[in-house]
């Protein structure tokens, strides 16, 4: 951002330059241009979904160069985790990506699991939140589905999806008691066992989504005015992607058919995938370049029908049983080191976490994804206009509490 | 001709016309003699000010509640239901309330006088140009045989208003707001204009008045339902680009792009608050609310339907009720207009600014064009049929 060199204009054709055009004809720069100007977009601003901000040098309505700047809302989130002991880390962990808390208690507590090989974990409580998991993943999607139409000017999707969501949340308040930050994932298992008639609630609701799911597609995914601006913009080709490390939406939107669930299946994720339930859904090119906002924001839309498949499959497995191992009051980690990487909604959600055998961990460090699928920013914005910026920045779909911590 | 004998020509109107209903009303009350000219005209335009004033509140302030109604319907909500009882009917005055209570703020580094007189100018233009609607056949500000085009004229000056905000803010969102909103208006206005050109041709006249009573019949039969739209096909087709160039001038979703607050923040209302914030959302309403009645006079018929033309076959043409009805016909119309803006706003994600352009000069200019072309053909072949 600091080598932005002074420009003197000239009103003069620069032959020099003159490109030729695929229809023949000579194209003219003519070396005039207006001094750049920076912009802070952030940390208050509504298109970087929390406190993020985003130094941004324009050119008029073009964006010349984008960096992106965090830090806002840091929590000291891992070295809390150096300080509690386990079981009292588990709420910490539902603040880093607050809209799928579900998944983040699981990353945590299948870390922890790692290094408990006589720890036990019932079918029920594996099943139990394998439901909520994906459940969760609908929620977190859909509000990626109703934030993308509001950066993008449509206002109506965002509450067709919060219509959904809001049952799911009271789905969720029912089995735990909290609508947001849940610590119903517990080491060993799950907090309770679900209350008496909720899973037929949930089928009931995954019979409801998947026709809600049709409004979702006709009034915005194929909305004319929301195909144009959104394709063929922030195109992220699959050497890209790898380059930067991304993962879930972000690297399967590119065409990369990786997904922890069936790659490097956790809980019975593997059983699922051999019950030929669910299918990866990857970014096609269906409507302009491949690996553009549109299909990285179609994955996820397509991804909620896969997580109800899921969810039905887990309803008709389920037996009555217990829900949580045998695991005591203050829990010891033997000593060692482990690392389990999660499928979360935003990427692979990585917990590290390292043991001395005592009741508070060494080391607990935390992989976000929607760290890790921001770096992507600063290349994708240049040279883009300011509204595209906004467009590739919620396609990124990233939580800041998260790329915090 | 004195300036003064002017203004009392064009607000009292002249004797031919019968003159306006603030004459009118002056000629009921019958003021002495020793009442000085110049201060009958100054009363006469103290009163048509107030009456805009209110006239320009009201309908902005059922418009806000309106919209906060459609755009809850439309999203599966209620939208206020509890200022005033009945459906929250009350809610925009418990808005227009708090707004003026709030903490009147210039920013620092704001240039101060531009950004006082910004809300002022924007409002003024409005005003301006509301001031040439007539609201029934006898009931008017001022007759103008050349209505459209003051109309067109003042409402152009918002623009001045918009631009001077968002440079006066000192704030870089608004200035880019005030860039597009520039930028957005002179490449619409062209189709605008050039679109409103099929239905003059039509309607041969540029007066609102006479536009409407062009309209009372169809195929010589005084039906009230001789619209333009329905005597000339390509008056249909200019009537989308007069819509879409509409909602551009007027700032409305899908080209909302001068405030686009997912892009900038508020646009050129970023550094606004309070009450001055609150001009320039009465300018949004009011001009919404113009734009479709300009579109229902010189489109749909004005005051002209089948209710006008059953009042003139009994008679009762030219009594307070006839014009009542005249002017219930514009209202409903001018806010089936206003819907329609609503329900594209909540349904629709806004363009970007190159589509904007593109669409404005590439597509819309060039199919206006070849409306007038068309539409003057049409004409031509009309009159020798019908003229024989």
């Amino acid at each position: 951002m600091t080598d932005v060199k002074p420009h003197t204009p000239s009103i003069q054709a620069n032959e020099e330059e003159a490109r030729i055009l695929p229809s023949g004809e000579k194209e003219f720069f003519f070396d005039v241009s207006t001094s750049d100007l920076e912009i802070n977009m952030g940390p208050q601003h509504p298109a970087t979904h929390g406190v993020m901000r985003v130094l941004l040098r324009t050119d008029g309505e073009l964006v010349t160069g984008a960096q992106p700047h965090l830090g806002y809302l840091h929590r000291c989130a891992e070295k809390i985790g150096e300080n509690v002991e386990w079981l009292q880390y588990l709420p910490y962990t539902d603040r880093y990506d607050y809209l799928s808390a579900m998944n983040n208690n699981i990353g945590y507590s299948l870390a922890v699991e790692s290094l408990m090989p006589d720890l036990e974990i019932p079918r029920r409580a594996t099943l139990l939140r394998t439901i909520c998991a994906e459940l969760n993943r609908i929620a977190s999607h859909l509000i990626a589905y109703g934030t993308y139409g509001l950066d993008i000017g449509a206002f109506t999707p965002f509450f067709y999806a919060f219509r959904e969501r809001e049952w799911i949340q009271a789905l969720f308040e029912k089995i735990c008691g909290a609508r947001l930050t849940y610590s119903y994932i517990r080491i060993g298992g799950v907090f309770n066992d679900a209350p008496p008639g909720w899973l037929k609630e949930v089928g009931s609701f995954c019979d409801v989504f998947e026709e809600k799911w049709q409004e979702y597609y006709d009034l915005l995914v194929v909305n004319h005015v929301f195909v144009m601006r959104t394709k063929d913009i922030g195109v992220i080709s699959e050497e890209m992607a790898y380059d930067f490390g991304l993962t879930g939406p972000m690297l399967r939107g590119s065409g990369v058919d990786f997904d922890l669930r069936r790659d490097l299946p956790y809980m019975d994720y593997q059983e699922i995938w051999d019950a030929g339930v669910y299918q990866i859904p990857v970014g096609r090119g269906e409507q302009g370049t491949l690996g553009d906002c549109w299909d990285r924001f179609y994955v996820r839309v397509q991804e909620m029908l896969e997580s109800i498949k899921i969810v039905r499959y887990c309803l008709e497995v389920i037996e009555d049983g217990d829900v949580i191992g045998d695991v005591p009051k203050v829990i010891k980690v033997p000593a060692g080191e482990g690392y389990v990487g999660i499928e979360n909604p935003r990427g692979e959600l990585g917990h590290y976490v390292h043991s001395d055998g005592g009741k508070v961990a060494v080391r607990c460090r935390v992989r976000a994804p929607s760290f890790v699928n921001l770096a992507v920013l600063e290349d994708l914005m240049p040279r883009t206009l300011l509204a595209d910026s906004v467009a590739i920045i919620g396609s990124t779909d990233i939580v800041v509490g998260e790329t915090d911590r | 001709m004195s300036f003064l004998a002017l203004v009392q020509g064009s607000v009292m109107g002249t004797p031919h016309t019968g003159g306006n209903f603030i004459s009118r009303l002056l000629d009921w009350v019958g003021p002495p003699e020793w009442v000085p000219g110049w201060l009958l005209v100054l009363t006469t335009i103290g009163i048509g000010v107030g009456i805009l004033v209110g006239l320009v509140s009201l309908i902005a302030m059922f418009s806000v509640w309106m919209e906060r109604k459609v755009s809850g319907h439309i999203q599966c909500r209620f939208g206020p239901m509890y200022a005033g009882g009945w459906h929250g009917w009350a809610q925009t005055i418990a808005d227009g309330v708090k707004l003026l209570l709030k903490e009147d703020m210039i920013p620092k580094g704001a240039d101060k006088p531009l950004f006082w007189l910004a809300p002022a100018i924007v409002l003024g233009g409005i005003f301006g140009a509301l001031a040439a609607l007539p609201f029934s056949y006898d009931w008017y500000f001022a007759r103008m045989d050349l209505g459209i085009f003051t109309i067109l004229a003042l409402g152009s000056t918002t623009t001045i208003g918009v631009v001077m905000a968002g440079w006066a803010s000192n704030s870089k969102w608004s200035l880019y707001g005030a860039m597009r909103e520039a930028a957005q208006v002179v490449a619409y206005e062209i189709p605008l204009g050039i679109s409103l050109l099929c239905p003059l041709m039509t309607l041969g006249t540029f007066s609102l008045l006479d536009a409407s009573r062009e309209q009372a019949t169809l195929f010589g039969y005084d039906c009230g339902m001789g619209w333009a739209v329905f005597t000339n096909p390509f008056n249909i087709a200019a009537f989308v680009i007069f819509w879409i160039a509409a909602l551009a001038e007027t700032k409305r979703a899908p080209f909302d792009l001068p405030e686009a607050e997912s892009e900038l923040v508020a646009g050129f209302l970023t550094e606004y608050s309070g009450i001055r914030w609150s001009f320039f959302f009465m300018e949004e309403y009011a001009a919404m609310f113009l734009m479709s009645v300009v579109g229902s006079v010189f489109f749909f018929g004005g005051f002209e339907s089948p209710a006008t033309a059953m009042m003139r076959a009994a008679g009762t043409d030219g009594t307070i009720l006839y014009s009542l009805v005249c002017l219930l016909t514009l209202v409903l119309k001018g806010f089936a207009g206003v819907f329609l803006m609503m329900w594209l706003r909540w349904t629709l994600p806004r363009v970007r600014i190159d589509q904007v352009m593109t669409m404005g000069y590439k597509y819309l200019t060039p199919l206006a064009l070849l409306c007038v072309l068309l539409t003057a053909v049409w004409e031509f072949a009309r009159h020798a049929v019908m003229n024989g």
